[in-house]
């Protein structure tokens, strides 16, 4: 079982009389891409959150390369390696891409509490930053304010800031999202890079990225797995054509 | 992007408020007018007071209402300490014995200590609440200080504690007025400096990113909370030194420092000058105390006529006074 980076086990959460998460049991293999699809409001970001540590799960259980994270809290899961991004664009918008991505180097390797040298004469930050935005396709806009960069390039600032957490596990949420066809198909083939450096839990709703990534795929509605496996295995299951796939199938 | 100009030009602001202080200052010394150097040493006082409450509250997005308490805590250690000096009594004996100090560099590592202490403790405890709640529970601290202060009677209770004779510093007369004005306008140039580098340093970094987006932070392994403590702690340390050289300027302290009109003086001058620029609460402490002696002298409802401009600046010019001048939005 040494392969299986991030394991998940009867994970419940309730919101009032709503369950939100429902016994769900899911794995990230190392090399992976592994997509959570299901209907909008079927508690893909609300299980996202959880993995993070941004709420914590009525019951059940998160392991991580080995070790139980259910008591660390996301600042902490963060530093283990479990690089995630946002469904919304999550950027610092007065900083530049540089920065941005030195905040993300500088959360991995520590040494926060430094005051009096400049961070950006810093090459143990600045080196890496540069790396990073070069990987994600940002060489030429590091000094360009994030608030400025045009939605794709923010997406792939937080691909960027992914890497720099030198990261075990990506969780992104939504990557796709607002992206127009050309830079979908771009984003797509960082993505597909990127299981190499570490295997992606891939919340997405554009199918056509979902079915040319994913490894595996796993079916959520209504909190509960309703389906894992392979690309076809999910295209012929009968249940998630009729919960989700539906016409577009 | 013209980023690095808009630094330069930042920088050259930054330095001609400073030297425009000294300037007056020098001015008025030469022209024989030492009520003006007063003024201006009045000035540089409040001014390190915003540059540090700029800190926590411009670089760090915490509004304080209770920076007061930093300020007279740095008051109160002065007065006690110089108090006990001229008594020839100690200031503590248990648990071991303090001795009373009229030097300002004996003097200041107190003041540090005691403002870096209580900002730990109200730090750790408002930084639970973010918003206006935690503008009320600094200002609820900030009270408690004041209402101790009240009732303290050994220390003069209402009605302050007063020492006769200014702290001394090595190799200077601080009852010269110049003098005393070259103190203050180091103490307020090392301020300037430890904001400036601190800002840009990779603490600096996590914490203005930590304003901006906390959800951020804590995914890139860092904790906001710990940043704000340590910068609120920073904050409060330059404002107690500052409180510190205000009780030496009055050779007085009294509750007044405590109390909530200092807090909203402190964040006027932060406000009226520029949040998050280095130089806005030195322009700013100028511009009010200037205001207040042109001002005060027409009517005694001056405050008035500020509350005005201050609602013009919040409205038309979120800058403040340098945001208006060249470099003046606010970087990183």
């Amino acid at each position: 079982m040494s392969d299986v980076i991030l394991d998940i086990r009867g994970l419940e959460k309730s919101f009032g009389a709503l369950k939100a998460t429902d016994g769900v049991t899911l794995d990230l293999r190392r090399g992976e891409i592994h997509a959570l699809i299901g209907p909008n409001g079927a508690g893909k970001s609300t299980l996202i959150k959880q993995i993070t540590g941004e709420i914590r799960q009525d019951r059940g259980s998160i392991t991580f390369e080995g070790q139980a994270i259910d008591g660390l809290d996301a600042a902490a899961r963060a530093r283990l390696g479990l690089a995630r991004s946002f469904q919304v664009s999550s950027v610092v918008p007065e900083f530049t891409a540089l920065e941005n991505t030195m905040l993300a180097v500088l959360g991995a390797g520590g040494g926060v509490f430094r005051f009096l040298r400049p961070a950006l004469h810093d090459p143990a930050l600045t080196d890496p930053a540069r790396f990073h935005l070069d990987q994600a396709g940002l060489a030429g806009r590091a000094a360009v304010p994030a608030g400025v960069l045009s939605h794709g390039e923010r997406r792939r600032l937080e691909i960027a800031m992914a890497l720099a957490m030198r990261p075990r596990a990506f969780l992104l949420d939504e990557p796709m999202a607002g992206m127009g066809a050309e830079g979908a198909r771009d984003l797509t083939a960082i993505l597909s890079d990127l299981r190499a450096e570490a295997p992606i839990l891939l919340v997405e709703h554009d199918m056509d990225a979902v079915f040319a990534l994913a490894d595996r795929i796993s079916v959520l509605v209504y909190g509960r797995i309703i389906a894992t496996g392979s690309v076809e295995e999910i295209r012929a299951n009968a249940e998630v054509r009729r919960s989700y796939l539906g016409e577009e199938a | 992007m013209g980023r690095v100009r808009r630094m330069r030009q930042a920088a050259i602001v930054n330095a001609a408020v400073f030297a425009l202080l000294v300037a007056v200052a020098l001015a008025a010394h030469v022209l024989g007018a030492p009520y003006v150097v007063t003024l201006a040493t009045k000035a540089a006082i409040f001014a390190m007071a915003g540059v540090g409450l700029n800190l926590a509250l411009g670089y760090g997005g915490m509004v304080s209402f209770g920076h007061a308490a930093f300020f007279g805590i740095g008051g109160y250690v002065t007065g006690i300490f110089a108090s006990h000096a001229a008594a020839g009594t100690p200031v503590l004996t248990l648990p071991f014995t303090v001795a009373g100090s009229a030097e300002m560099l004996g003097i200041w590592p107190m003041v540090m200590v005691v403002t870096a202490l209580a900002a730990m403790v109200i730090g750790a405890l408002s930084l639970r609440t973010t918003g206006v709640y935690f503008i009320m529970v600094t200002l609820a601290f900030a009270q408690m200080v004041y209402y101790f202060a009240i009732s303290w009677r050994a220390y003069g209770g209402e009605d302050g504690l007063s020492f006769y004779v200014r702290n001394s510093f090595p190799g200077l007369n601080t009852f010269a007025p110049i003098q005393f004005f070259a103190i203050a306008a180091a103490l307020l140039a090392l301020a300037m400096g430890f904001v400036a580098l601190v800002t840009r340093s990779r603490f600096g970094l996590a914490l203005q990113a930590a304003r901006a987006n906390p959800q951020r932070v804590m995914a890139s392994g860092i904790r906001p909370f710990a940043l704000r403590l340590t910068a609120f702690v920073l904050s409060a340390v330059i404002v107690g030194l500052a409180g510190s050289l205000y009780a030496d300027l009055n050779r007085f302290v009294s509750p007044a420092m405590l109390s909530w009109h200092m807090s909203g003086e402190i964040m006027v001058f932060v406000i009226l000058g520029g949040v998050g620029r280095l130089a806005g609460p030195v322009a700013g402490a100028g511009v009010f105390i200037l205001l207040e002696q042109v001002l005060g002298g027409v009517s005694d409802y001056w405050q008035a006529l500020l509350g005005l401009l201050l609602l013009a600046i919040v409205l038309y010019a979120p800058g403040g006074i340098l945001g208006l001048l060249p470099g003046g939005r606010r970087h990183v």
